[in-house]
């Protein structure tokens, strides 16, 4: 690849690539996203590539392994452009029926089509599907129709014209003044003006500066950053670039998870074909402007996505936070003045600077502008990543685009946030999700995991749980964090174990005021979050555990019992045969039982019970019913 | 491990003391765990205090200090997969392998590990058996996906 020196190049450049691809060429688009890989999309990649071949189409039809699309619940997705066709869940199996009928004859697979939940309709195109129609996708939507491995498939869809843009008529402060008019919030748990931290490196006196994207995404159940950088990496380093100019910075760093490992590869790639085209490197598009960039992976540690022990852990250490007398951007890697902010905050700076503060602020809300990518999960139909303006209702997301609880079951709480957010109940669906009214509701907005909880789910447990994540993931450098979590987890798991007292809802409330004021970094701060948020909404939940030693959600396993109606059951034995611990004793014609004393309350038997019978209950709160005498276990013929 | 091994992905970095923990993620991936010998000569090569680099070998969760086994478990255990019952996948999995996250049976077949999300939430509950995802777990289907490993 030849350098570019200048903008007119890069311009030149693009429209080469664009004379080189007709447009109305067929091109099949595959995710490759982690969970489509998990489905099995290489199998399917493979078929498309070997069915092309012999059907002598490999010249004609294009074949592209893009990242993630989103709808990670109906993967394999496949995309048939130009007429945007979409298959959802896919095997090899049925790639040379897609071929022969959609790319040859221009036909349908009905069978592989969405079908409307509501109509019954099959539904084809991307923007006719509910969880697509109702998304704003700014930031994420590139992801579906570009190679991540192929620079010249972000410049074809106008990649790096921002950077072009800001090198050649802007002057930093103008790129800076921008990116503040546009009140870019951080996107990766705090929601920091992303301008006025800029300005703060930008004015601090030492001649060197850094910049770095967090990619240490930590909170369970959030995997957005992860999708936008293997699916769209340079997206991400425009937005470094721009933000290194802003500042004057002329090293960066993308700390990102080993965890991740395709992330790391697209991310290495990337850098490296933007160095070849200049993009990166000295005197960037002839301006002058020289920046470089390293990867660095992180070695897992959830704090390390806290700014100060990001870069301490960059800096080959131990990832320990530090007390922030100074603020990092002043004084942070190495103790020079560092930008951090995290991926979709940086992918967010190209499209500013592109398309002006005005476009930015005219979506979203007035305190938050723009869009944010959300990962709902959970009890959810439509598991996936949706990208949605600020302030659309919670509600809106949960059931026009994610379709609503499976099942048939009762949403209970959805939460955001992550471990350091809260859990907003049923009737705060019509929140607007911005920054400061999840704050204020007790939540918070974080990285955008946003998971949906049903009647089964436990809130106790689900306080339990975000607590015991981070007492094991607390660095252990200040006490009300280290020890506090460790109290209240132990409190915690008591008040599960049906051995909660009278004083423990104080004992834990205090410990939360004190790691709440004293802790040393906001994994410490927030931490009580989950607890406090649940007790605010669900203190009756918390009260029958407590004096009833009754879990209302059925869901804590020392609380429950699991119980065949005699009534009911007709000794198919199903369950006698699952039952991993052997606990069921029965035969043809015997009425099945389970052994208490036996049972390790895995759900098995619940779970394969005919639908028909429903013979298997769970119970708690109350005392399981005494075994049958011998002589009344044989199932009599229903009358 | 070879200590000649070790030294060339010391070199890769140019034995540059901020580049320690990804000489110690390479030697890991490698070799699967961070023998003794192997910190040493990381400690002698970069400069680094041994001490220094125990804290991080035991402070990251990608590294181990001793033998892993032949086939490597991780239960996702992220809040995804928490509500739809990771937890009961888990106990599958210690009743099926006698062991508890962190540990290595005494034949070295299996090394369990939880993890806190594997991003494949739409698949949950999951499990990763070498690399390979098992997504939409149950207790039965645990132990018969166990059971297909020697």
């Amino acid at each position: 690849m030849e350098r570019l020196h200048s903008p007119a190049e890069l311009e030149a450049f693009r429209k080469a690539v664009l004379t080189d691809r007709a447009p109305d060429q067929p091109c099949i688009t595959l995710c490759a996203g982690s969970a489509c890989h998990a489905c099995g999309c290489n199998d399917v990649a493979e078929a498309v590539r070997v069915e092309l071949a012999k059907q002598g189409l490999a010249d004609r039809v294009h074949l592209r392994l893009t990242g993630c699309h989103g709808f990670c619940e109906r993967g394999p997705i496949l995309v048939i452009q130009p007429e945007s066709v979409c298959y959802f869940q896919l095997t090899a199996a049925d790639v040379p029926e897609i071929i022969e009928k959609t790319v040859k004859a221009g036909e349908r697979v009905e069978r592989l089509l969405y079908v409307d939940p509501d109509s019954g309709d099959p539904l084809a195109r991307e923007d006719e599907i509910p969880f697509y129609k109702h998304q704003q996708r700014i930031v994420f939507g590139s992801n579906g129709s570009i190679d991540p491995k192929s620079i010249e498939d972000y410049v074809a869809i106008g990649g790096y014209s921002a950077l072009a843009k800001a090198l050649s008529e802007m002057t930093p402060e103008q790129v800076l003044d921008e990116v503040k008019r546009a009140n870019l919030r951080g996107r990766g748990g705090g929601g920091f003006p992303a301008g006025i931290k800029w300005e703060g490196t930008r004015n601090a006196p030492d001649p060197v500066k850094y910049v770095v994207v967090n990619a240490d995404e930590g909170d369970p159940g959030a995997y957005m950053d992860r999708s936008l950088l293997e699916g769209n990496p340079h997206a991400v380093l425009e937005g470094l670039i721009l933000g290194a100019y802003a500042v004057g910075a002329h090293e960066g760093y993308v700390y990102v998870r080993q965890e991740y490992p395709l992330a790391v590869e697209n991310v290495t790639l990337a850098i490296q074909k933007a160095e070849e085209l200049g993009l990166l490197g000295d005197d960037i598009l002839g301006s002058g402007f020289s920046f470089r960039v390293k990867v660095h992976r992180g070695a897992g540690a959830f704090v390390c996505g806290e700014s100060t022990a990001l870069m301490t852990a960059l800096e080959g250490r131990v990832g320990e936070p530090r007390p922030k007398y100074i603020r990092s951007n002043v004084r942070g890697l190495w103790n020079r003045p560092t930008v951090l902010n995290n991926v979709e905050t940086w992918a967010n700076v190209p499209l500013i600077i592109q398309n002006g503060a005005d476009w930015f602020t005219r979506i979203g809300t007035e305190t938050s502008s723009g869009t944010k990518i959300f990962s709902i999960v959970g009890k959810i139909t439509n598991t996936g990543l949706v990208e949605v303006p600020m302030g659309m209702p919670l509600r809106d997301i949960v059931y026009k685009i994610g379709g609503g609880i499976p099942g048939g079951k009762r949403l209970k709480a959805v939460q955001t946030g992550g471990p350091s957010g809260g859990c907003l109940p049923e009737h705060m669906l019509d929140l607007p999700v911005g920054f400061d009214e999840l704050t204020q509701a007790g939540s918070m907005m974080g990285s955008g995991g946003m998971i949906v909880m049903d009647e089964d789910t436990c809130m106790v447990d689900v306080a339990r749980y975000f607590i015991e994540f981070l007492t094991d993931e607390s660095c252990g450098k200040c006490v009300p964090c280290r020890e506090g979590l460790r109290q209240m987890l132990a409190i915690l798991t008591r008040i599960c174990r049906g051995e909660g007292r009278d004083g423990d809802l104080e004992i834990l409330e205090d410990l939360s005021v004190v790691a709440k004021e004293a802790a040393l970094c906001g994994l410490g701060k927030s931490a009580p979050n989950p607890f406090l948020s649940t007790l605010r909404y669900f203190r009756d939940e918390y009260e029958a555990h407590i004096r009833e030693k009754r879990c209302p959600a059925l869901s804590c396993k020392d609380l429950i019992a699991f119980h065949i109606d005699p009534d009911r059951c007709r000794a198919c034995g199903r369950c006698r045969r699952k039952c991993p611990a052997e606990a069921i004793s029965g035969a043809k014609n015997v009425i099945h039982q389970i052994d208490q004393d036996l049972c390790t309350k895995c759900g098995t038997c619940l779970e394969v019970c005919p639908e028909r019978f429903g013979a298997v209950r769970k119970i708690s709160g109350e005392p399981v019913p005494p075994p049958l005498p011998e002589d009344q276990r044989t199932v009599r013929a229903r009358g | 491990m070879d200590i000649a091994r070790v030294d060339q992905i010391i070199d890769r970095y140019g034995a540059d003391e901020s580049y320690l923990i990804q000489v110690l993620l390479d030697i890991q991936t490698e070799n699967n765990w961070l023998p003794h010998e192997a910190l040493e000569r990381v400690a002698e090569r970069l400069r680094v205090p041994l001490s220094r680099i125990l804290h991080i070998a035991t402070f990251y969760k990608a590294f181990s200090t001793v033998p892993k086994g032949r086939h490597r478990i991780h239960v996702c255990m992220g809040t995804a997969c928490h509500v739809r019952g990771a937890q009961r996948v888990l106990d599958a999995v210690q009743e099926a392998t006698g062991i508890k996250p962190g540990e290595t049976d005494l034949e070295l077949k299996f090394s369990l590990e939880t993890v806190n999300c594997l991003g494949c939430c739409a698949l949950g509950p999951v499990m990763e058996i070498d690399g390979k995802t098992y997504g939409k777990m149950t207790p039965a289907e645990t132990a018969e996906a166990l059971r297909n490993h020697d």
